[in-house]
C-alpha cells in the first residue's frame, strides 16, 4: 500500500468515525428519552392537569401553553420577519441604511435568549403593561424568532432567478405587483422553512418566557392573552431541578421531555407538509 | 413614405465608466422586423433594453439621448416605466416562464393589465397560445406547470404571454439560442405572422436567422451602428467592409 493510499484511509476513517460519533449521541439521546419517557406518556398523561404537587396527573396545561405561545408568537415573527426580508432584499437597495438594518438583523440573531428575556420583561411586561402573560412571552419569542425568519427569507427571495422578475416587469408589473404575484409565491417553500425552523426553536426555549409569562403552576388554562400560562420546557426544567422530590418525579420529567420533542416534530411535520404542497414543479 | 414607430436619437450608454453605446441613431419602422447583429459584448442586448426601460433596475447605468416611441421621449423622468413595457413587450434569451400553470403565465399580463371578466381572459389566453403556435400543443393541459414544458415550448410561452397584453412592439432579446432548429423554425414562422400586427426587433447571432425574417438588419460593432438598412441589401451588397468582413466570418 502506498502512503497515498495509506492517507486516504486515515482520512475517510477519520470522517467516519466523527460522522458515526455525532449519530451515536443523537440516537443514544432518543433510545434513553424514549426509554424513561414513553412509558409515561398516555392520552391521560397528556390530557389532565397535575396533581398532589406535581408528583401525578399530567401535563396538559404545559402542551396547550407551549403550543399557543409557539403559534401566537409564529403568528406575529412571521409577517413582521417576511415583510422586513422584502423590504431589504426588493427595495431597499444599498444605501447606509441598509446595511445598517442588516447588521442589527444579524446582531439580534447573536443575543443570547435570557437577554432577550430581560428585554421582554422591561418592555413588553412593564414597558407595555401586559404583565406576566402569554402575550407578553409570544411576543419576546417572536422577536427571539425574527432574526432567524428574516435570513431564511431573504436567502430565499435571493434565490428567485433576476429572469422571472424581468419577466414580469416586461410585462408591465409594477415593482408591488412582481414581489407579490412572482417573486414572494416563488420564494415561499423557501420561507416556510425560516419559518419551521423559528417555530420549533420558539417552542423549546425557556429563558424569554421566564421572566415574561410562565408560571410554575397554574390551576386553569389561560382564558386570554393576559393570563399566566405553563410550558413544557419551563415544566421540565423545574421537575428536573426545582421540585421538593426530583427523584420522585423522573419519570414525569421524562415524559415532558418527550411529549415537547414530539409537539416540536409534530410543528414541523406540519410546516413540512404545507411546504411539500407548494414545490415548485407543482404548480401555483 | 413609412412611419417610424422608435426614433433613437444620438444614444449613449455608460455602464460604470464604460462607454457600452456610442451614440447610436436609428428609425425603426412600423410593422416590420428588424435584426440587430454583431459580435458579442457590441452592445445589441444594451440597446435592445434601453428601449423598455429595463436599465431602471440597475443604477451604475447611465443613458444618454433620446429614443422616441410615438414621438414621445421613452427616457424622459416623466415617462411611467410600467406603462410603457405593456406598450413594448419582451422575450429573453432564456425561456423565463413563472412558475406557476401555462394558463396562468398567459393570463398575469392580462390580469395585471385590469382583465377582469374571466370569459375574455380565456378567449385572450386561447388566441395569445394560437398566435405562438403552441395551442396544439397545450390545449389539454392548460393547468400543467410552465415549467414541465420544454425549452421551445417555454420560450413560445413567454412569446404568447408578451403579445396576449397586445402590446405594439415586441423585443427579443437572442430568444432562439437556447432551442434545437425546430423549435427555432417555430419560432420564425410565429414572427414572421406577428409581424402584421407588432413591431419587432429581435437581436440575434445567428446571421441565416436575420436573413430569413428581418425586413431591416442592423449591424452593431463595439457599440456603434456600423450600417443600417434593408436585409437584402445588407447581406448581398453591404457598404462598409466591417459588415462584409462580419457577414463572411473574418471575425466576431
Amino acid at each position: 500500500m502506498t502512503i497515498r493510499k495509506l492517507r486516504m484511509w486515515i482520512g475517510m476513517a477519520s470522517l467516519i468515525v466523527c460522522a458515526l460519533g455525532v449519530a451515536a449521541f443523537m440516537v443514544i439521546m432518543l433510545f434513553d428519552l424514549s426509554r424513561q419517557g414513553i412509558p409515561v406518556l398516555s392520552w391521560e398523561f397528556l390530557t389532565s392537569f397535575p396533581r398532589q404537587g406535581m408528583t401525578a396527573g399530567g401535563i396538559w396545561p404545559a402542551v396547550f401553553g407551549t403550543t399557543v405561545v409557539t403559534l401566537l408568537a409564529t403568528l406575529l415573527a412571521a409577517p413582521l420577519g417576511v415583510a422586513c426580508a422584502v423590504w431589504l432584499e426588493e427595495y431597499a437597495g444599498e444605501g447606509a441604511f441598509t446595511q445598517f438594518t442588516r447588521a442589527a438583523v444579524r446582531n439580534l440573531a447573536g443575543v443570547p435568549s435570557i437577554v432577550y428575556g430581560l428585554f421582554g420583561l422591561a418592555i413588553f411586561v412593564e414597558g407595555m403593561r401586559m404583565g406576566a402573560s402569554i402575550l407578553a412571552s409570544a411576543c419576546t419569542l417572536a422577536l427571539l424568532t425574527l432574526p432567524s425568519v428574516i435570513a431564511t427569507t431573504e436567502e430565499a427571495l435571493r434565490q428567485v432567478p433576476r429572469a422571472l422578475r424581468e419577466g414580469a416587469l416586461a410585462l408591465g408589473a409594477t415593482r408591488w405587483e412582481t414581489t407579490y404575484s412572482v417573486v414572494l409565491p416563488t420564494a415561499l417553500p423557501g420561507i416556510l422553512t425560516g419559518v419551521i425552523l423559528a417555530l420549533s426553536r420558539a417552542a423549546g426555549e425557556t429563558a424569554p418566557i421566564l421572566f415574561t409569562g410562565v408560571a410554575f403552576y397554574t390551576r386553569y388554562l389561560p382564558a386570554s392573552p393576559f393570563d399566566e400560562f405553563m410550558a413544557l420546557p419551563y415544566h421540565l426544567y423545574i421537575l428536573s431541578t426545582q421540585h421538593h422530590d426530583p427523584e420522585l418525579v423522573r419519570p414525569l420529567a421524562y415524559g415532558t421531555a418527550i411529549a415537547l420533542l414530539l409537539l416540536v416534530f409534530l410543528l414541523n411535520l406540519v410546516a413540512f407538509v404545507l411546504r411539500a404542497q407548494y414545490h415548485p414543479k407543482k404548480r401555483l | 413614405m413609412e412611419k417610424h414607430l422608435l426614433q433613437i436619437e444620438d444614444l449613449h450608454l455608460y455602464a460604470g465608466s464604460k462607454h457600452v453605446l456610442k451614440g447610436i441613431s436609428m428609425n425603426i419602422p412600423e410593422h416590420q422586423i428588424i435584426a440587430l447583429i454583431g459580435p458579442s459584448g457590441c452592445g445589441k442586448t444594451m440597446l435592445l433594453r434601453s428601449i423598455n426601460r429595463m436599465h431602471d433596475l440597475n443604477p451604475d447605468i447611465r443613458i444618454e439621448g433620446r429614443i422616441l416611441f410615438k414621438g414621445k421621449n421613452v427616457l424622459d423622468r416623466h415617462t411611467d416605466p410600467v406603462q410603457l413595457r405593456r406598450q413594448i413587450g419582451m422575450v429573453f434569451q432564456k425561456p423565463n416562464p413563472f412558475p406557476k400553470s401555462i394558463f396562468k403565465n398567459v393570463e398575469y399580463g392580462l390580469k395585471i393589465n385590469g382583465m377582469r371578466h374571466s370569459a375574455h381572459i380565456r378567449d385572450a389566453v386561447e388566441n395569445s397560445l394560437k398566435q405562438s403556435h403552441l395551442w396544439d400543443e397545450v390545449k389539454e393541459e392548460l393547468d400543467k406547470s410552465a415549467l414541465e414544458l420544454s425549452g421551445g415550448q417555454q420560450q413560445r410561452l413567454c412569446l404568447a404571454r408578451a403579445i396576449a397584453v397586445a402590446p405594439e412592439v415586441i423585443l427579443l432579446d437572442e430568444p432562439c439560442s437556447a432551442l434545437d432548429p425546430i423549435s427555432t423554425a417555430k419560432v420564425e414562422e410565429t414572427l414572421l405572422e406577428l409581424k402584421q400586427l407588432f413591431t419587432i426587433v429581435i437581436v440575434t447571432h445567428n446571421l441565416q436567422q436575420a436573413r430569413r425574417i428581418a425586413d431591416q438588419t442592423a449591424f452593431m460593432y463595439l457599440g456603434e451602428l456600423v450600417e443600417y438598412g434593408p436585409t437584402v441589401q445588407m447581406f448581398e451588397q453591404p457598404q462598409q467592409e466591417l459588415t462584409y468582413n462580419y457577414l463572411h466570418g473574418h471575425f466576431g
